[in-house]
């Protein structure tokens, strides 16, 4: 409502990213078409030796860990009751959503033979990791879409429906809190089983809490990043009084990420390792010191957690050192033992470039028709474009 | 009654007729490639100055099968551990987690199964051997019991201890294998793995798995304890003054328009 009324000043810009959007789907499209007609083989760089790659590297491991705000943010505010934190839920959630629902597309680029993927509801192995992840992924994006479906509900006035959910939101929260949990510990246990096949800087007999700390520590980044990201998309300002709280949280819990990460390579005696002039250390120093070292640093230092630069920076670089965390280990770790090299085509990137593009047009709709940012949009209704670079302050939106 | 399959690399010439057999048995299209794929799921490989075949080790407690998310691999009473094409959704994850390397996948194809060697299941259901075992003209491939293969492996170390290295791999390689190999040179010259615990791979995610029960209802007690105690403390705030924030933050005061 409120963003439609600041589209006409921002018609040019929005032009320019639509072209650009149409541009990457129509060669998304294309590759699609040669994925699933000429199989994996022909699209992929992938092979007997290295059977996974980049869409389940980056879109699946990155991706679910990267929507980890959603349970994060509404476990803050709905039960640990963190009130003020409640204009970022709804942003969140649905950010939440498309991630999981990319994630899933992604998944049907990866699989085989995807026109299956129903077989691990009716086929059980309770022993596998795989199962375990797939069962969580689809309740939880069920959950995520309940969530979200207030939106829906609100913006078309279905009332009852909308109380309703309302009604069921605690134990719908909890589920959430509790799917996440698993299934984000979980992706870490996949690598579990190949303690011969991981590169010692990355396997650990804890990887699924490795996986779950940085989870966190990573959609916590995200929510900041996406915060100015669409800060810039819809003229509207960083609340820095919301988000610098969220930095000081992403402090905390990088550095309970460093100090387990160090903690248990000292412990495998691995530690040595990474200071050893290899492929794998060298990839080890520039995960650990940009993505863990570099962000902590710079988010502990109040002044540069204060500017919104500084928290943006930050925050991006955690979820860089995120990203790179888990490529280190589902590519880079397991080349050693598999005595190769793989880099994805440009099929394959363009697979997740356009994926990622999708998630941004579906967020941008959803922004424009539904009451994504309803509460600030009253509180502090930023006029449009002057107001965009600023921020740096609290915003002064009270009475 | 398990089966298995002897493999004594000191008396492999490498002739290849265990390859072709597979490939008649399996119906699996030529021509043998030089290492093991989707479509020859054994060859022979000559490593370290001695000849070794490739195939399914066929694990007691096969990695592959714990780690399927809809069971497609299976360990039969049998012995061979097979595979369902019509479960599979191509995830890989067996492909990724084997720890011999042994499934492939079709690539090239639009509609991708895995392949493997399957011990012959069919063949051994009707009594018969396995099709590389009636082939190998030295006896390099012996089928039988496992529980005899394990004794004649022994037995052939204890009269030439010279000939063997003093190792039944598959013995109690991660959990043991119903595939049994004796060599002359040591066995990371095949290059297998020379580092596999004794217990089965599958108890380290199996240790994880079997507690998320437990986990998940302690949690959620802790997270609706955690509910309940906070929005008490909410009404508590909310019934002291109409004034007081839900939750007093450092000078934000601003919040109390978002209060419910």
């Amino acid at each position: 409502m409120s963003a439609a009324l600041e589209v006409p000043h921002r018609r040019p810009r929005i032009g320019f990213w639509t072209a650009v959007f149409f541009a990457v789907l129509a060669v998304f499209l294309f590759v699609a078409v040669l994925r699933f007609t000429r199989g994996l083989g022909a699209t992929t760089n992938l092979n007997d030796r290295v059977p996974w790659g980049l869409w389940i590297g980056f879109d699946v491991l990155c991706g679910v860990g990267l929507a980890a705000g959603a349970f994060t943010i509404t476990a803050v505010v709905h039960l640990f009751n963190l009130r003020r934190f409640e204009p970022i839920v709804r942003p969140t959630v649905l950010t939440g959503f498309l991630g999981y629902l990319f994630v899933v597309f992604a998944l049907l680029f990866d699989l085989g033979q995807p026109w299956r993927i129903w077989h691990a509801l009716v086929f059980w192995n309770p022993h596998s990791v795989m199962f375990e992840v797939a069962w969580c992924v689809m309740l939880y994006t069920t959950v995520l879409a309940l969530e979200s479906a207030s939106l829906v509900l609100e913006r078309f006035g279905f009332e009852r429906a909308r109380r309703i959910l309302h009604a069921v939101n605690t134990p719908l929260v909890v589920a959430g809190v509790l799917l996440s949990t698993l299934h984000q510990s979980s992706l870490g246990s996949l690598y579990l089983i190949v303690p011969q096949k991981l590169h010692p800087l990355w396997y650990s007999p804890m990887l699924p809490l490795l996986f779950y700390v940085s989870a966190i520590g990573a959609g916590l980044g995200m929510i900041i990043v996406e915060s100015h990201l669409s800060g810039r998309a819809f003229g509207r300002r960083l609340e820095m009084d919301l988000l610098e709280p969220l930095g000081r949280a992403m402090v905390v819990v990088l550095a309970v990420f460093g100090v387990l990460r160090l903690q248990l390579l000292a412990r495998s005696g691995a530690l040595p390792l990474a200071l050893q002039p290899t492929y794998e250390g060298r990839m080890f120093l520039v995960e650990f010191g940009l993505g863990v070292v570099l962000p902590v640093a710079l988010l502990a230092w109040p002044r540069i957690r204060n500017s919104s630069t500084g928290l943006v920076t930050g925050a991006a670089l955690a979820v860089l050192g995120f990203i790179m965390h888990r490529l280190d280990v589902s590519v880079t770790g397991l080349e050693r033992a598999s005595g190769t090299h793989y880099a994805p085509t440009w099929m394959e990137v363009m697979v997740s470039v356009g994926l990622v593009a999708i998630g941004f047009a579906a967020f941008a709709l959803a922004v424009r028709f539904l009451p994504v940012f309803p509460v600030r949009a009253h509180a502090l209704a930023v006029p449009s474009a002057p107001a965009r670079r600023s921020g740096a302050e609290t915003p002064g939106g009270g009475p | 009654m398990s089966r298995g399959i002897l493999f004594d690399s000191t008396r492999c010439i490498g002739c290849g007729a265990c390859s072709a057999a597979c490939k008649e048995q399996n119906d699996l299209p030529l021509p043998i490639e030089k290492q093991t794929t989707a479509y020859t799921w054994t060859v022979v490989e000559r490593r370290g100055g001695a000849n070794v075949r490739r195939l399914c080790m066929h694990c007691l407690t096969p990695t592959c099968a714990s780690v399927c998310p809809v069971g497609a691999m299976k360990k039969t009473d049998a012995g061979p551990v097979v595979y369902d094409a019509r479960l599979c959704i191509g995830c890989r994850y067996c492909i990724v987690a084997c720890p011999f390397d042994v499934p492939k996948y079709q690539w090239d194809r639009p509609v991708p199964v895995v392949g493997k060697c399957v011990m012959c299941a069919p063949r051994l259901a009707a009594g018969q051997a396995a099709a590389c075992a009636v082939v190998c003209p030295t006896g390099a491939t012996l089928f039988g019991e496992r529980e005899a293969l394990v004794r004649e492996a022994r037995g052939r170390i204890a009269r030439e201890p010279s000939r063997y290295v003093d190792h039944v791999f598959g013995l109690d390689e991660a959990g043991g294998t119903s595939v049994l190999l004796l060599a002359g040179v040591p066995f990371v010259q095949f290059g297998l793995p020379g580092d596999l615990p004794r217990e089965p791979l599958a108890t380290l995610t199996w240790r994880g798995l079997s507690q998320l029960p437990d986990v998940v209802a302690v949690a959620a007690v802790f997270l609706f304890g955690v509910h309940w105690i906070t929005s008490r403390r909410a009404e508590v705030c909310r019934s002291e003054g109409p004034d007081a924030p839900v939750e007093p933050p450092a000078g934000v005061r601003r919040d109390e328009r978002l209060g419910p």
